[in-house]
């Protein structure tokens, strides 16, 4: 409940208080965007299984995040950034995919 | 959490009836300090989101990357050289249209004015500009065609380019007889007195008919007035009934010139 609250307040105010993204963290914000994203979904996906864990899901948020940043950074020192990004989005949408399946499953018993 | 996918693809979970419920038990706010770190987690998800969708639609090119914007330059250089290119054909196509078009108006310009002298010389178009206005009374009966024709004549002679003799336009085909009533000039009786309407230069004409011996002289021995008037502006108002030549036929200008 919080944290959709939460959700709703974040989307509110960025739609409202137009931030500007720093140059530096340009490329980054999509890829943590999706790797959050996917965070979000497996977290309500162990809702539904009944093994969720705050910690657990407070942990793996962060480090989505913080993993896939990384990589695209890394992709970027070594030039094959948006090849990397690319991969990242792939994988990430893959594994938020079959997260949805789970969710539906559990909700739709389909 | 985050649990790995590979596992339950396969299997498909047990319908709990438990699930709203354990869905509902989530909902239910609770302050512990994971449940408070994870709202803020979220919060900055939305506000990333948020940031992203409009960062995005808002887009210009610095954010691109190097080969991106390699490839939308080759693409605006090709689309550049297509568009000059089609820029070229366009403007030659419109130079030769507009050269066209004035060429054509050129010529159109001639053949009306060919067609307003041809017009004018056959008596088919009404004629205006400065000439001379004579009348001739003749009690006696005196005039006769020859007469008339004499004066005619003269006019042309003296450079007139439309001539009215009453209400008959008197062109080349014009022919003057002595009819039972008076003259006639094509088939039509001209009656009396004869107004002769001629354009051309005005005085070049009065002197013509003025001239010793001229038609002023014999109109008057035969006993008849004529009156000569100089005008700055004549209408020639009759016009003579166009026919087409039954006999003669136009030679084709290509055909070598008959003896």
């Amino acid at each position: 409940m919080i944290p959709a609250l939460g959700l709703l307040i974040g989307l509110a105010a960025g739609i409202f208080l137009h931030p500007a993204v720093p140059l530096a963290l340009q490329p980054y914000l999509p890829i943590a965007v999706i790797a959050a994203l996917d965070a979000v979904f497996g977290g309500v996906r162990a809702v539904l299984d009944g093994i969720f864990n705050d910690k657990v899901f407070v942990v793996s948020f962060l480090s989505n995040v913080v993993v896939a940043a990384f990589i695209v950074f890394l992709g970027d020192q070594l030039g094959v950034g948006s090849q990397l990004s690319t991969g990242v989005v792939v994988v990430l949408g893959i594994r938020i995919f079959s997260n949805v399946a789970s969710i539906r499953r559990h909700i739709f018993r389909a | 959490m985050s649990s790995p996918a590979g596992p339950d693809e396969s299997a498909v979970p047990e319908p709990t009836p438990s699930t709203w419920r354990r869905l509902m038990l989530m909902m239910r706010p609770r302050a512990t300090k994971a449940n408070l770190l994870s709202a803020a987690l979220a919060l900055l998800l939305g506000f990333a989101v948020a940031t992203q969708v409009r960062q995005n639609s808002s887009l210009g090119l610095e954010s691109l990357r190097q080969s991106d914007l390699v490839n939308i330059l080759d693409d605006a250089t090709l689309q550049s050289a297509r568009l000059d290119q089609n820029a070229r054909e366009l403007q030659a196509t419109r130079d030769q249209l507009v050269s066209g078009s004035t060429s054509g108006a050129a010529a159109l310009k001639a053949a009306q004015e060919r067609l307003d002298a041809l017009a004018i010389l056959a008596g088919t178009a009404r004629a205006h500009g400065p000439g001379l206005r004579m009348t001739i009374t003749d009690p006696g009966g005196k005039v006769t065609a020859p007469v008339l024709l004499d004066a005619i004549q003269e006019l042309r002679d003296a450079g007139a380019e439309a001539i009215q003799v009453n209400n008959v336009r008197i062109v080349a085909g014009s022919h003057f007889s002595q009819g039972p009533d008076g003259i006639e000039i094509d088939g039509r009786s001209v009656p009396q007195p004869y107004t002769i309407a001629a354009i051309g230069d005005p005085a070049t004409m009065s002197s013509a008919m003025e001239i010793p011996g001229g038609l002023s002289e014999n109109v008057r021995q035969l006993g008849a007035t004529i009156k000569i008037v100089q005008e700055k502006e004549l209408t020639v108002g009759a016009l003579h009934a166009q026919s087409a030549p039954r006999y003669a036929r136009p030679v084709p200008q290509s055909a070598p010139a008959a003896p």
